[in-house]
């Protein structure tokens, strides 16, 4: 099956769910709205021609001056069909949050706990949804977000430390 | 002491013999342990909570992090060129893959088709760290387990190809050899021959490798039936490389979506049957012998040519024109400094390293710099799946799954 055939069988089949497809580079995108997205994953992971059965990342990317400012992405790759998409979807800061899919891959748990770290982004019926690379009690924000400087925000700077010269 | 915890559980001993009637009721309880984060078989500052019932592991809750330095984020403020040395810290062992499975993504991004000199430059490095990998992956291994002798044959071997590499750029460990479009450099007479060399060497030391481990009833003992995942759950985690190929299921990149050098060269592909420790120990083995047929083949069918792509705009003049000619070095430090013009879209890119799929994901609006860029690394995803694996086995096969996985957590935590 083709990459464009790909495509429209998801648009045939979830017609109200489906934003766009890009195929660029050999690699197809595929948007769709954030209510649907759980059923189109199960289905591209139950559908014998579809059969996407394995999950190569999730991942996340901010544009701050959109309305809809967050948008997370997943990958999936057939190990028998061989082929890949890329699933997108977004969401508005103030209702930041998505069905998780851990149900369907078992793998989309770590992935996705490092997308609530690092962008904040939650996850419904996510079965352990804390904060994985930065410590528990890290209270700065989420670090990729485009608003968060790259020196950090002075947490760092309250650690001690001990004067070499003092001594 | 009274044990007023509600997860306390009471067994009797043997209650079909008599005798033990007479002895009093066992009183247990579930046991935290907290192994690392300063562990010396962790490979790195890992920290795993353990619930113990017994030796026997309930559950255990990896904690990551501590090795965690935003890589991802420092990558969206460097130009693409800029980005390369900091690959090398990713899996600080296996330096020169990262290089390679980032390069690779930037020349998808770019559309950069590189000349076929330069192909083979790169498969030929890339396998000799596949073996250089997995060489220090078997001798950490054995020594976790418990097989003392085979480290130091694995680093004995190892010494000459981490020579290898620093007469090759300068560095054993961060090497930074690669660069977008092409290679730093080619290779010299010394460097074909010593490699040349090594492949007459190493074959019969992995012979001596295999003698060692498969007479060992403790290194028997402790991988055959450790670990096990079954195929089915082994995809659903997202495993790959020798760990997903170890339970029987047949995904390569090199084969699967060839790249590079790989499609003209024949080599087969290791497959599992049992999914347990000891399957991905001989995967591990038979690719040394695969990496060594790759690097021969390479080295017959290689010709002369340019070793970088002719894409002024991307890619950087040759080292001597750079040092001689004006233009040459402005356009070098005009790449370096302010990057070049990359279209705005998206890609995705894996590439087989030694551990498993190491993947990069590009987002570009356009200029110089990686508007977001994501880093799949297999060592944290295979951490997702060490809770699963690991319940029902005793404390110590915990660590033969860290090792199991070849875990390096610069690769982990980023």
């Amino acid at each position: 099956m083709s990459l464009q055939q790909l495509a429209n069988r998801i648009q045939e089949n979830y017609s109200t769910g489906f934003v766009k497809a890009v195929e660029w580079r050999g690699d197809l995108t595929v948007t769709v709205t954030r209510d649907r997205l759980h059923g189109i994953a199960q289905f591209l992971h139950d559908e014998p021609s579809m059969d996407f059965d394995y999950i190569v990342h999730v991942s996340s990317v901010d544009w701050p001056d959109d309305e809809e400012r967050f948008e997370v992405v997943y990958e999936f790759y057939s190990i028998r069909k061989r082929h890949r998409i890329r699933l997108k979807t977004r969401v508005p800061e103030s209702d930041c949050i998505v069905d998780s899919l851990t149900d369907i891959w078992k793998g989309a748990d770590f992935m996705e706990r490092e997308v609530y770290d690092m962008m904040g982004i939650r996850f419904r019926h996510h079965p352990d949804l804390r904060r994985i690379l930065m410590p528990d009690d890290y209270t700065e924000g989420y670090p990729l977000r485009k608003d968060f400087p790259l020196r950090g925000k002075g947490w760092r700077d309250t650690f001690e430390f001990l004067d070499e010269t003092a001594r | 002491m009274a044990f007023e915890d509600q997860r306390t559980t009471v067994y009797k001993i043997d209650p079909d013999h008599p005798e033990s009637e007479t002895l009093p009721t066992l009183r247990t309880e579930e046991l935290l342990l907290n192994m690392g984060p300063q562990h010396p078989a962790t490979h790195g500052v890992l920290k795993v909570i353990l619930e113990l019932e017994g030796e026997r592991l309930v559950k255990s809750t990896p904690v990551l992090g501590y090795l965690h330095r935003g890589v991802e984020k420092l990558a969206e403020d460097g130009t693409y060129h800029q980005f390369i040395p900091h690959t090398d810290r990713l899996d600080y062992v296996c330096a020169m893959y990262n290089n390679f499975a980032y390069c690779r993504a930037v020349e998808k991004l770019m559309n950069i088709t590189v000349p076929d000199r330069a192909e083979y430059l790169r498969t030929i490095v890339a396998e000799v760290q596949r073996i250089v990998g997995h060489q220090f992956w078997l001798g950490t291994q054995a020594l976790d387990i418990g097989a003392m002798t085979v480290f130091f044959y694995c680093f004995r071997d190892r010494e000459i190809l981490m020579d290898w590499f620093d007469e090759l750029c300068g560095a054993r460990l961060t090497t930074s050899w690669y660069r977008i479009g092409g290679v730093e450099r080619d290779f010299t007479p010394s460097l074909l021959e010593k490699l040349k060399q090594f492949l007459d060497y190493f074959p019969p030391k992995i012979d001596e490798y295999i003698v060692f481990l498969e007479t060992n009833r403790i290194w028997l003992g402790r991988t055959k039936g450790v670990a096990i995942i079954s195929a089915e759950d082994a995809v659903s985690f997202g495993l790959s490389g020798p760990t997903l190929r170890g339970s029987g299921v047949d995904y390569d990149l090199r084969k699967d979506q060839p790249y590079s050098a790989y499609p003209k060269c024949e080599f087969s592909v290791p497959i599992g049957k049992n999914g347990d420790t000891y399957d991905r120990y001989w995967i591990r083995i038979q690719e040394l012998y695969e990496s060594v047929k790759i690097i021969r083949q390479c080295l017959e069918q290689m010709q002369d040519g340019p070793i970088m792509a002719d894409v002024p705009s991307v890619t950087l003049p040759p080292k001597e024109r750079v040092f001689t000619n004006l233009e040459a070095m402005i356009q070098q430090f005009k790449l370096f400094s302010q990057g070049f013009d990359a279209p705005p879209g998206e890609i995705y890119c894996g590439t087989e390293a030694h551990k498993g799929e190491l993947g990069f994901y590009i987002v570009s609006t356009g200029g110089g710099k990686p508007y977001r860029l994501k880093i799949r690394a297999p060592s944290f995803i295979h951490m997702g799946a060490f809770d699963h694996m690991s319940r029902g086995y005793m404390i110590s096969d915990a660590v033969t799954i860290f090792g199991t996985y070849d875990i390096v957590m610069g690769e982990c935590d980023r």
